[in-house]
């Protein structure tokens, strides 16, 4: 497997418009002859789609929900950073950069990241034309507020629902296209499978999940925009339907998957409440600028919150660090939670939550003010526990939220396949080990407004035109693998054989398998049991997974089925990955790395490097490296104290 | 301490397709946690059908937290249930008592056909919003964001209608089965704004002509849509709605 990520040369600052000028592009006569497929309509795949149709290109959307407005993006909350300074803090491309890059802890390509903060303003200014209804100043400028461990004044949101307000504007830029004709949208639509044709890329399987029919679509180029796997942990904050199922067929023909072991686990969720939950729900971290959190400072203190006082609270991220108190990174924050619970200091019903207090902020500002900053945040958090945090501190416990990891693209976001491009959460690209709050939105949109529709040009101008025969072999044999897939799903009837169980009930176990032992932290014991029991329940899975109805219909427990299918088998690469990677660093703790005082040790000397697994058969996968170099920053062990 | 329980019957709409038949059947769930959510008990009712052999109910839910707008049904006649401003997905059995029976139904609107039990066609809406629902902005071509001031409460006001989270509620409550309520608010949010103002006209005229060719209903004046909308939603939305057609259409020879 060849990794090269193509980093134009040049100065830092000069890298990305040098390479516009340099790459070749397609002229407007000819781009209407080429067809291009989006899969997933997020932030990344609806921005990438309108704006390619914009250019001229023929695009074909698919998506698993009824509508392409829906994707998982639309939940995100807190907001989406610019280096704009409208604040006049001191804020700037290249801080926003070393911020971002920082926060990732070293292990995102710098070219990659500095691009990022580079096309961020024009993100800004790109959705406000559409008519997303930012927050405003009296004046009637943008309103910018502070989020999860930046200390300037930079993203930009629409009250709690930035996510919503940012997709739609995306999605009505897409319909728009759709009118004009050079869009079509293929909604309720699952990619079973990745057409290669001699090397490249050209086209897709798709399952139309109404009746269960397999379709086949081809073009010059296909875009992934299929977003995390977060959810092969069962209980996350993702979105049911959220899957590695596309990524995973794209493993499978050759793609690199890089760092799947890279995965953010949200420091500010709704603790889980029984068995049958699969979702989590996020509080933005944003309730992080206002609210502080707390345990009892004795374990085992069940008091209601208001009846312990002041003196017998422990404000363990303010009393550890200082200097960023309760905004102090993702993993931070979660570790620490994690920790104090461990102690039996946690609070609520299964102790495995801590209180985040907004008393002190409703005090000094106003109940008023804070509803306005945060009132679907309190309305959502009341819905689901039935407790109103104006009144009583809100409880939350760390969720897995996001995955940095994800398939492995170069500068231009083309995979180690030829004409495959991966872009938002599918790729890896940006974010390093760990997530700043604010900057999933930003990547997102920045590789679909502004990066793919640049730089897939380059490779159009050397594949030519002529459209795959979607009747030919390679189709052929996609949708025969597609189709034994559902078989092998499909072939257990219910009470037909003793001990069948349904699929969720063993993502259930493969959740908390990996929540266990690669979740928050680590250990090359506790991995290793991991990856001993794994495929024993994928075997299991195998052989006693039960799904009722046909395929040949609207099947929603046949396509959850597909994607624990898929789960199961990524699982191990990530469990590996993790095991490889004998370095604290991000949102990671690797047990053995450790500094004298608990605190994570990162290992620049044998672990500066993004980890790309390539599959070489059937549960087997050799691991690549490729390195990272910083000539503008110097990496520096992260201190938050 | 373990959690409250109850018991809940659920009568539910069972339609094996869009040109089949559908009936209500008849569960009865017991020991389910109050904490637990609609789709939640959905899901346990589908385990139960699914280790009996039979066909679990199909219904469409995705982010669990109230803002996809994928989930939707009429809930004891309600369309998203009886909570106010809560959409299927945020509806707890909290909200319920012991031994109660619960209706389940689909949305039902001529615009909106049923695929599979609870599982409906919403595309219509996709199609209004193609009619004119956005700004004709490519991208690279904006201006910096704050070249044009936004006065804070007329922001705050296209914000209130652009929380639309277009699942349908809103026409499945109406006795017209209108999408006014919907459509109100995706004009009211670009009308509002500086940025929707050169479409303005043209927008209102042909997101309604798209309405109307779509088989929704027209507004009888019920509220019903403003009661169920999950988002909160305001009929002033299908007022402005109202007001930006007539002004385009008296404004006409200058728009179209």
């Amino acid at each position: 497997m060849q990794l090269d990520a193509r980093i134009p040369a040049g100065p830092l600052t000069d890298k990305w418009d040098n390479h516009r000028a340099a790459v070749r592009i397609i002229s407007p006569a000819n781009k209407r002859k080429y067809e291009i497929l989006v899969v997933g309509t997020g932030l990344a795949g609806a921005a990438a789609a309108a704006t390619l149709a914009e250019l001229g290109y023929n695009v074909k959307v698919f998506c698993l929900q009824d509508s392409p407005r829906r994707a998982h993006s639309v939940a995100a909350q807190g907001g989406i950073n610019a280096a704009k300074n409208y604040r006049n803090d001191g804020d700037s491309i290249f801080r926003l950069f070393y911020d971002t890059i920082k926060g990732g802890d070293f292990r995102a390509r710098e070219a990659n990241v500095y691009r990022l903060a580079q096309v961020a303003n024009n993100i800004i200014d790109q959705c406000v034309a559409q008519g997303v209804p930012f927050a405003r100043e009296y004046g009637g400028t943008l309103a910018n507020r502070s989020f999860g461990g930046a200390q300037v004044s930079r993203t930009f949101y629409a009250r709690g629902q930035t996510g919503q307000q940012l997709l739609l504007g995306a999605y009505s830029a897409m319909m728009r296209q759709v009118a004009a004709g050079r869009i079509t949208i293929y909604p309720r639509r699952e990619m079973m499978d990745l057409v290669v044709i001699d090397g490249q890329a050209r086209g897709l399987v798709c399952r139309n999940l109404v009746t269960g029919e397999f379709e086949r679509y081809g073009g010059q180029a296909v875009v992934l925009a299929s977003g995390g796997y977060g959810n092969v942990y069962y209980l996350s904050t993702n979105a049911v339907s959220s899957n590695v199922t596309a990524a995973w067929r794209a493993y499978k023909h050759g793609a690199g998957f890089a760092n799947p072991c890279y995965v953010q686990i949200h420091p500010t969720c709704i603790p889980v409440h029984g068995d049958y939950q699969c979702k989590l729900t996020l509080m933005s971290e944003s309730l992080r600028n206002d609210g502080r959190i707390w345990v009892p400072g004795q374990a085992g203190d069940r008091r209601q919150p208001a009846a312990i006082p002041e003196e017998e609270r422990d404000y363990y991220l303010e009393r550890k660090y200082p200097g960023f108190g309760n905004l102090v990174p993702r993993d931070v924050a979660s570790r620490n939670t994690k920790e104090v619970c461990d102690q039996g200091r946690g609070v609520g019903k299964s102790g495995r939550a801590v209180y985040l207090d907004l008393r002190d902020a409703i005090e000094r500002d106003g109940l008023e003010v804070m509803l306005q900053k945060y009132g679907n945040l309190f309305h959502m958090y009341e819905k689901i526990t039935a407790r109103d945090p104006g009144r009583e501190p809100m409880m939350i416990y760390p969720a897995v939220h996001y995955a940095m990891g994800g398939l492995w693209v170069d500068y231009n976001l083309m995979s180690t396949i030829p004409g495959l491009f991966v872009l938002g959460e599918a790729n890896f690209s940006d974010h390093g080990a760990n997530r700043l709050g604010a900057s999933a939105m930003m990547q997102g949109l920045a590789d679909g407004y502004f990066i793919l529709p640049a730089t897939i040009g380059d490779y159009l101008a050397g594949t030519g035109h002529e459209p795959p025969d979607t009747g030919g072999k390679a189709y052929d044999l996609a949708v025969r693998r597609s189709e034994q897939r559902i078989a092998g799903l499909l072939k257990n009837t219910a009470g037909k054989k003793p001990g069948l169980q349904t699929a969720t009930h063993y993502h259930r176990r493969l959740g908390s398998l990996l929540w266990n032992e690669c979740g928050i932290a680590r250990n090359r014991k506790g991995l290793q049991r991991a990856l001993d029991a794994i495929p024993e329940l994928r075997e299991e899975f195998r052989h006693n997974v039960v799904v009722p109805g046909s395929g040949r219909e609207l099947n929603q427990a046949l396509e959850k089925a597909g994607r624990v299918a898929d789960f199961m088998e990524f699982a191990e690469i990530m469990v590996r990955d993790a095991l490889a990677r004998e370095e604290s660093c991000g949102c990671h703790l690797r047990e053995e790395s450790q500094t004298a005082t608990h605190e994570a040790r990162r290992d620049d000397e044998h672990f500066s490097h993004v980890a790309v697994w390539e599959y070489t058969g059937e549960g087997r996968a050799v691991m690549h490296k490729e390195p990272l170099s910083f000539e503008y920053v110097t990496p520096v062990q992260r201190s938050y104290t | 301490m373990t959690a409250p329980t109850i018991t809940i019957t659920i009568k539910i709409w069972r339609q094996a397709g869009p040109d089949v038949q559908g009936s209500f059947e008849e569960h009865t769930l017991r020991d389910l946690d109050v904490d637990m959510s609609l789709p939640e008990m959905l899901e346990v009712l589908n385990e139960q059908l699914t280790r009996q052999g039979k066909i679990p109910v199909a219904f469409d839910h995705d982010c669990l937290e109230g803002i996809c707008g994928m989930c939707g049904a009429v809930v004891d006649g309600v369309a998203q249930g009886p909570e106010e401003k809560t959409t299927l997905c945020q509806l707890y059995l909290r909200h319920f008592h012991d031994n109660q029976t619960i209706t389940i139904e689909p949305f039902r609107a001529r615009a909106f056909p049923i695929i599979k039990d609870l599982v409906i066609d919403r595309s219509a809406f996709d199609r209004i919003i193609q009619a004119g629902g956005f700004v004709s902005v490519n991208t690279g071509a904006a201006p910096d964001g704050n070249v044009l001031p936004v006065a804070r409460h007329l922001a705050e006001q296209a914000m209130d209608a652009a929380a639309c989270s277009g699942c349908g509620a809103c026409v499945a409550a109406c006795p017209n089965a209108a999408a006014m309520l919907f459509v109100g608010a995706k004009i009211s949010q670009l009308a509002l704004l500086p940025q929707g103002r050169p479409e303005r006209e043209r927008r209102a005229l042909s997101m309604v002509r798209a309405m109307d060719r779509e088989g929704f209903g027209s507004c009888g004046n019920e509220r019903e849509c403003e009661a169920v909308c999950p988002k909160g939603i305001s009929i002033r939305n299908i007022a402005r709605l109202n007001r930006e057609f007539l002004r385009a259409s008296l404004a006409a020879d200058e728009t179209v």
